[in-house]
C-alpha cells in the first residue's frame, strides 16, 4: 500500500543547528503513527515543516490524498497545506479564545467554502445556504466529539481537556486525510486520557482520517500506535511496532542515558 | 465600614497628590511684581478632594474584583450592559427604532444649522470609525496611519473636481476604490506585521501622505489647499447653503445606513470569521487554511474604502480642504472611537462616534481641558470596561441537533 504521506531525506537547518537530519517518514492509509523522542529531539519542528510554517532546507515531503496523485508540499504555505487534507493541533493550545465554541469550528470549514466580499454583502442565496451548511457541519462535528453541550461557550472559558478536544474538532472541521495531533494528551489526567484515546480511535475507524501524533504519554503511544518512530537530536534512531521500539536499545539509551562504566 | 487601614492609604495618596501638584498649584511666579505666590489654600483643597476620591478610586476597585470573583467560568456569565439588554429586548425595539427613526428624520427641523453642522461631522466620524472598526476591531491590525485614507478621499475628490470637473456622485466611488487601492497599497509591505510594529509603520505611512500633500506643490497645492470644492449636487437643483447642509445631513444618515448594512453584513459572514480568527490567533488561522495576506489585505481595502467616501464627503462639505486636516491627531480621534465604543461592535462605534465628536462640541466651556477630560476617561475606561461603552455580543447562531451518540 502506497503511504498517504512520505517524507524523504527531510532537512531542517537553523543557521548553524541541523533541527532535523535525513529524516525519513511514512504514514500510510489508516494508520496511527506515533513520533517520539527526547525533549529537544525536533519532533515540533518536522510539524512544522510539514504543515508549511517552516520551509524546510532539503528532501522531499510527498502526500497523497485517497484516490490522487501524490504531490510533493515543501514550502507550501500553511493554509495551501491545510487544503491539501492536513490538518494539525498544536502543543501549547491555540484556540481561538474569544470565539464560541462552533465559530471554532466553522473557521475550519473556511478552506472548504467559498463565498467572498460581495457574497457576503449581498447574501444571495447560494451563500446563505453555504453558510447554514457551515453551521449545520460545524455542529455535527461538535456533536460527534461530544463537545455540544459547550456550543455557544467562549473557547476560553472550556476546560482544559475539552480545549484539546475541541482544536482536534476544528482540524477535523477542515475535511483532512491526515490529522496531525501535537502532544494531545499534554497535561490532561488519566481519566482525560483515556477518553482521548478511544476520541483518536473513533476517528481513525469512523472518520477515517489516518493519524500522526507527537506524544510524550508512552501508555498512551505504547496502546494506540500501529508503528512508532523515535528521534533523537534530529535524527531518525528507530522504527517499529510498539513491541520492537519498547525492547530497542538504541531507544531505551535515548530516553535513559547510558550506564557510566567507571 | 471604615478601617484605618483604607484612612492610611488615603491619606498616603492624598500627600503623594499635594507632592505632584506642588509645583504647579501651589507656587505661582509674579512676574510682574517678581515675587513669588504661595498658594497654600489650593494645596489643602487638593489634599482633601484627593483623599476622598482615593476612598472612591478603591471602592470601584473593590466591586470590579467582586465581580471577577462571581464569574463562574462554565456559566455563560458575559457582562451584558444594560444598553445591550435593551437591544436584546423586542419589547422596547420597536418603539426604540421608530422614536430614533422619528428623531433622525426630524433633527433638521429641530435645531440650528450649527447643530446640523456637527451632527455631519459626528456621522463622518461614525462612517470613519465603523471603517477603521474592520481592521482594528475585528481584524485586529492596529492601524495609526488611518487618516491617511481620509486624506486619500478627499483630495481624490478635490482633484478630480479641479482637472477633470467630475461631480460629487462620481468621485463617492472613485474616491472609494482609490482609498482601496492605497490600502492595498499600505497592506502589501506590513502583511508579515503586527502589533506595535504594525503600528509603527502605519504611523509612518500616515504621515507620509500628509507630508507628501504639503510639499508636493504642483499635485496638491501645499499647505494652502484646494478651495471651491463643489458640494454634493441634487439633480441640478440650486439650493442655499442651508438647503445644502439639510441635505447634506440626510445623506450622510444614508450613507451611514449604507454603511452600517455593509458592515454588519461582511462581520457576520464568512470573511467576517476569518477576520476574527485572524485577530484571536495568526499561526492558529493560518493552519485552519485561511489565507493570511488575502485576509489581511481585504481588511486593509476594505477598511480604507471607509475612509475614502469619509474624506470625498468631508471635502464636499467644507468645500476647502488643506493637509492641516489629516494630521495624525485625527488618526488618534478614530481610534479612540473604535476602543471607546468597543472593538467590533457597531453599536459601540457608533456610540463611541456621537460621545468623542459631540460631546466636545457642547462642553466648549472647558475646552482648556479637553485633553486631560480625555485621558482620563480613556484610563478609566480601560481599567474598568476594557470591552469598550457597548462591547461586541457574539452572534448566536441556530443549528439543528441530530442526536448520533
Amino acid at each position: 500500500m502506497k503511504p498517504i504521506l512520505d517524507v524523504k531525506n527531510l532537512t531542517m537547518k537553523f543557521g548553524g543547528l541541523t533541527a532535523l537530519d535525513n529524516l525519513d517518514l511514512d504514514v500510510r492509509e489508516g494508520e496511527i503513527v506515533a513520533l517520539i523522542g527526547p525533549n529537544g529531539a525536533g519532533k515540533t519542528t518536522f510539524f512544522n515543516c510539514i504543515t508549511g510554517i517552516y520551509n524546510p532546507t532539503g528532501g522531499d515531503i510527498l502526500v497523497r490524498g485517497s484516490g490522487k496523485e501524490s504531490i510533493r508540499i515543501n514550502g507550501l504555505k500553511p493554509n495551501k497545506v491545510t487544503q491539501k487534507g492536513l490538518a494539525r493541533t498544536f502543543q501549547n493550545i491555540r484556540l481561538f479564545p474569544n470565539m464560541t465554541v462552533l465559530e471554532n469550528v466553522m473557521i475550519g470549514r473556511h478552506c472548504r467554502t467559498h463565498s467572498g466580499i460581495l457574497g457576503a454583502i449581498f447574501r444571495g442565496q447560494s451563500t446563505v445556504r453555504e453558510e447554514q451548511q457551515v453551521v449545520e457541519d460545524s455542529y455535527a462535528i461538535l456533536e460527534k466529539i461530544n463537545l455540544n453541550q459547550f456550543v455557544d461557550e467562549l473557547a476560553m472559558n472550556l476546560p482544559y481537556g475539552a480545549q484539546r478536544r475541541l482544536e482536534i474538532a476544528r482540524a477535523m472541521a477542515t475535511n483532512p486525510f491526515l490529522l496531525l495531533l501535537d502532544e494531545p494528551a499534554a497535561g490532561m489526567n488519566p481519566q482525560e486520557t483515556s477518553e482521548l484515546d478511544e476520541l483518536i480511535v473513533w476517528i481513525r475507524d469512523t472518520e477515517k482520517i489516518s493519524i500522526l501524533l507527537i506524544e510524550h504519554d508512552m501508555k498512551l503511544v505504547m496502546s494506540l500506535s500501529d508503528r512508532i518512530f523515535v528521534m533523537d537530536y534530529g535524527k531518525k534512531i528507530a522504527q517499529g511496532t510498539p513491541d520492537e521500539i519498547k525492547c530497542n536499545p538504541i531507544v531505551i539509551k535515548a530516553y535513559l542515558g547510558e550506564e557510566m562504566d567507571a | 465600614m471604615v478601617t484605618f487601614e483604607e484612612i492610611k492609604k488615603s491619606f498616603l495618596a492624598c500627600i503623594w497628590f499635594m507632592f505632584l501638584t506642588f509645583p504647579i498649584m501651589v507656587i505661582r511666579v509674579n512676574t510682574v511684581q517678581n515675587e513669588i505666590e504661595w498658594r497654600w489654600k489650593n494645596m489643602i483643597l487638593i489634599g482633601i478632594a484627593s483623599f476622598i476620591l482615593s476612598f472612591f478610586w478603591r471602592n470601584l476597585f473593590r466591586q470590579k474584583i467582586k465581580k471577577g470573583k462571581q464569574k463562574d467560568p462554565y456559566e455563560n456569565t458575559e457582562k451584558i450592559s444594560i444598553f445591550q439588554k435593551v437591544l436584546k429586548e423586542k419589547k422596547y425595539y420597536f418603539p426604540g427604532t421608530v422614536a430614533l427613526c422619528f428623531f433622525v428624520i426630524g433633527f433638521p427641523l429641530l435645531f440650528s444649522l450649527y447643530q446640523i453642522n456637527i451632527m455631519i461631522t459626528a456621522l463622518i466620524y461614525v462612517m470613519l470609525g465603523l471603517g477603521l472598526n474592520i481592521v482594528v476591531g475585528l481584524a485586529g491590525l492596529l492601524d495609526l496611519g488611518y487618516v491617511a485614507f481620509y486624506a486619500v478621499g478627499a483630495y481624490s475628490y478635490a482633484l478630480l473636481h479641479y482637472h477633470f470637473g467630475i461631480g460629487f456622485w462620481i468621485a463617492l466611488p472613485l474616491g472609494g476604490l482609490l482609498s482601496a487601492f492605497f490600502g492595498i497599497l499600505l497592506g502589501y509591505p506590513v502583511l508579515r506585521l503586527r502589533g506595535d510594529y504594525l503600528a509603527i509603520v502605519t504611523l509612518g505611512f500616515g504621515e507620509i501622505i500628509r507630508l507628501i500633500l504639503e510639499n508636493w506643490n504642483e499635485f496638491s497645492f501645499g499647505p494652502s489647499g484646494i478651495a471651491n470644492i463643489p458640494r454634493p449636487g441634487f439633480f441640478g437643483i440650486k439650493m442655499s447653503l442651508e438647503g445644502h447642509t439639510i441635505y447634506l445631513y440626510y445623506l450622510m444618515i444614508l450613507l451611514v445606513l449604507f454603511t452600517i448594512f455593509v458592515v454588519n453584513r461582511l462581520q457576520n459572514s464568512r470573511i467576517g470569521r476569518a477576520w476574527i480568527a485572524l485577530r484571536e490567533d495568526e499561526i492558529a488561522c493560518q493552519a485552519m487554511g485561511i489565507d493570511k495576506a488575502k485576509t489581511k489585505l481585504t481588511a486593509f481595502a476594505l477598511g480604507a474604502t471607509w475612509a475614502g467616501m469619509g474624506g470625498v464627503i468631508f471635502a464636499a462639505k467644507t468645500t476647502f480642504i488643506n493637509p492641516a486636516s489629516f494630521t495624525i491627531w485625527e488618526s488618534i480621534i478614530i481610534l479612540c472611537i473604535v476602543v471607546l465604543g468597543g472593538m467590533g461592535s457597531i453599536f459601540g462605534v457608533i456610540s463611541g462616534a456621537m460621545i468623542l465628536i459631540l460631546l466636545p462640541e457642547y462642553l466648549r466651556a472647558f475646552s482648556e481641558y479637553r485633553m486631560l477630560i480625555f485621558g482620563v476617561v480613556l484610563v478609566v475606561m480601560m481599567i474598568f470596561r476594557p470591552g469598550g461603552i457597548i462591547p461586541d455580543i457574539r452572534r448566536a447562531y441556530k443549528y439543528k441537533s441530530k442526536e448520533t451518540h
